[in-house]
């Protein structure tokens, strides 16, 4: 069966560049074109689409780049979802790829009603065998499923971040700029206001290295310790719900079942114990090590490296130990 | 204010103990059930709202016919009913089956605010509240932390998490929220709404009850299929190192330096 185009919408930061999770998402949409004999397509729904449009085709060979002034100031999923169903209703697509993340969900699930398409969600791997095949980590991570739509059917499918390394193409793609058509459906959902916090410098999604922190940690003040040998380490902050409940780091860097799933090439874990609620957020961690005080806490059962001891004087030593070998 | 719950029964994470059929569907028998961690949280802020605004709260449900039990876990922390879609046909429902039988239960139902979690901690998919608000052309208003109706304006506030912050968004009621943890601890039951909850109404629909054609949702009409299964992959054994803290910074640092994260 000829392949079809394999289309991807785009996230963009809110700079304007496009997401690191679009350049994955188009990263595997382009591989998986090329494995399907088909074509790669992005579509980039924005206020000012210019900057991640043009980022974009340089994954993909096609980029749509739809200017829609009613992406600002109203919430953007819904009505990037309504532009992309519009230009894919045209279309013959072999399936639809979009981020896992609260913004991909969103428009995965829009584009789902609209389209009256099925979706899988929150892959771990796509592989190309006539659709796409797709992994997904169910039950915390105990079980790899993989599924494909029915016979016959393309769909939508959510892709976790981190699964595909992106990497741009030989070649890149042209982008098209086309004007929104047409009444947007879908009741309107206003921005209001916008509230900046002090969010972490590196979102924890996107990270390579991740030093989190628990329990153990012990208050606000220990998490300076945690973000010294994060930024001696170039990684990002991470926490568990401990951590957040106690109020000494915000809930954005929560790491498990109620916060995020992250999958860095490094986690080391400090004063956590790595209860099944923490551990399904980070075990497919490329490299896992935990500093902890009990030698039997259950990370210890899934970790590479587990050094028994107090978090405080093996971290104050760890960072003397990076401070000596660089 | 009328606000109707979206709760799953999922294996509970702590049992440990899921697993799936031959045929890929989860196998309810092997693991026992809980209320989906993240339903608990909106829950919790649904109950808030109507002890602070007056009003209802009700719990929908789709799920097989003991899912009743865990239910009345909901229904012991303070909502007010249940309504519970079962049907036999129902069994290997999809999300695209599961969003067309919902879709038509809510439409049995009165609300001005239809609340759902993040996503659940069995499947983590996170999509259905989205389409379901789009084939309802509901407002949908998602990753709440913050959930504030102004009923004389018959308008709801909603602080979303976003990468930089939060944004607050606005919608006329009804509509649809999907919340996430920071929206509060959810409560425990006391001793006393266990004992109410014995006696609260849970209704039961069947597909015939809906209006729905047995071919047209559930296992029949599912979309998507699990062609394979597997462990994950083990992870190595475990290098325990007992010593100094230096001794434990050093096998650190040599780890990271060996597989070159350093």
């Amino acid at each position: 069966m000829a392949a079809g185009t394999i289309w991807v919408v785009a996230e963009t930061n809110a700079d304007g560049a496009l997401a690191k999770s679009s350049a994955e998402v188009a990263t595997l949409a382009r591989t998986l074109a090329d494995a399907a004999g088909g074509s790669a397509a992005g579509i980039v729904v924005a206020a000012d689409p210019k900057v991640a449009a043009e980022e974009l085709a340089g994954y993909v060979p096609r980029v749509v780049a739809i200017a829609e002034p009613a992406s600002t100031g109203n919430a953007w999923a819904q009505v990037a979802a309504q532009r992309a169903a519009a230009i894919l209703a045209s279309e013959t697509p072999a399936a639809v790829l979009t981020g896992a993340g609260p913004d991909g969900r969103d428009v995965a699930g829009t584009l789902s009603a609209l389209l009256e398409r099925p979706v899988l969600v929150n892959a771990t791997a796509v592989a190309w065998d006539g659709g796409p095949s797709v992994e997904m980590s169910v039950f915390g991570g105990k079980l790899v499923t993989t599924s494909t739509f029915e016979d016959g059917e393309w769909g939508i499918v959510t892709v976790r971040p981190n699964v595909v390394t992106a990497e741009k193409a030989a070649k890149s793609g042209k982008v098209e700029a086309v004007k929104p058509d047409g009444d947007l459906a879908l009741p309107v959902v206003k921005v209001v206001e916008s509230i900046e916090e002090a969010a972490a410098a590196l979102p924890i999604e996107e990270a390579r290295i991740i030093v989190a922190g628990g329990r153990g940690v012990g208050g606000e003040e220990g998490f300076r310790l945690v973000e010294e040998i994060a930024g001696a380490l170039g990684g990002a902050v991470g926490a568990t719900r401990a951590a957040v409940d106690s109020g000494w780091i915000p809930y954005a860097q929560q790491i498990g079942q109620t916060g995020k799933i992250v999958k860095p090439q490094l986690y080391l874990a400090l004063g956590i114990s790595g209860a099944i609620q923490h551990k399904v957020g980070m075990q497919t961690a490329g490299t896992i090590i935990g500093v902890n005080r009990d030698p039997d806490a259950p990370i210890a059962e899934f970790a590479d490296l587990v050094v028994v001891g107090d978090l405080f004087e093996v971290g104050k030593a760890l960072l003397a130990e990076l401070k000596a070998r660089k | 204010m009328r606000i109707v719950v979206l709760t799953k029964p999922v294996p509970d994470p702590a049992a440990a103990a899921e697993r799936l059929t031959s045929d890929g569907r989860l196998d309810r028998a092997a693991s026992p059930a809980v209320i989906n961690g993240n339903d608990e949280y909106v829950l919790e802020a649904a109950l808030k709202l109507v002890e602070a605004h007056d009003g209802e709260v009700t719990l929908l449900t789709m799920a097989p016919p003991n899912a009743v039990e865990t239910m009345r876990k909901g229904l012991a922390m303070g909502a007010h009913r249940g309504v519970l879609v079962s049907d036999p046909a129902l069994v290997g429902s999809d999300q695209w089956s599961t969003i067309q039988v919902l879709v038509v239960a809510l439409g049995e139902l009165e609300y001005d605010l239809v609340l759902a979690g993040f996503d659940t901690s069995d499947g983590v998919g996170g999509v259905v509240g989205a389409a379901i608000a789009t084939r309802l052309k509901l407002p949908y208003l998602s990753s709440a932390a913050k959930i504030e109706p102004n009923p004389d304006a018959g308008t709801v506030r909603v602080r979303r998490i976003s990468p930089t912050g939060f944004d607050v968004l606005e919608a006329p009621m009804p509509a649809l929220i999907v919340g996430t943890q920071l929206l509060g601890e959810p409560r425990y039951p006391s001793l006393k709404g266990i004992m109410a909850a014995r006696s609260k109404e849970v209704v039961t629909r069947s597909l015939a009850d809906l209006g729905l054609d047995a071919a047209a949702v559930g296992g029949a009409a599912s979309r998507t299929k699990v062609t394979g299964q597997q462990k994950p992959p083990a992870r190595g054994a475990t290098q325990v190192v007992r010593g100094t803290p230096e001794e434990g910074a050093k096998a650190i640092a040599e780890l990271l330096a060996s597989r070159r994260l350093i």
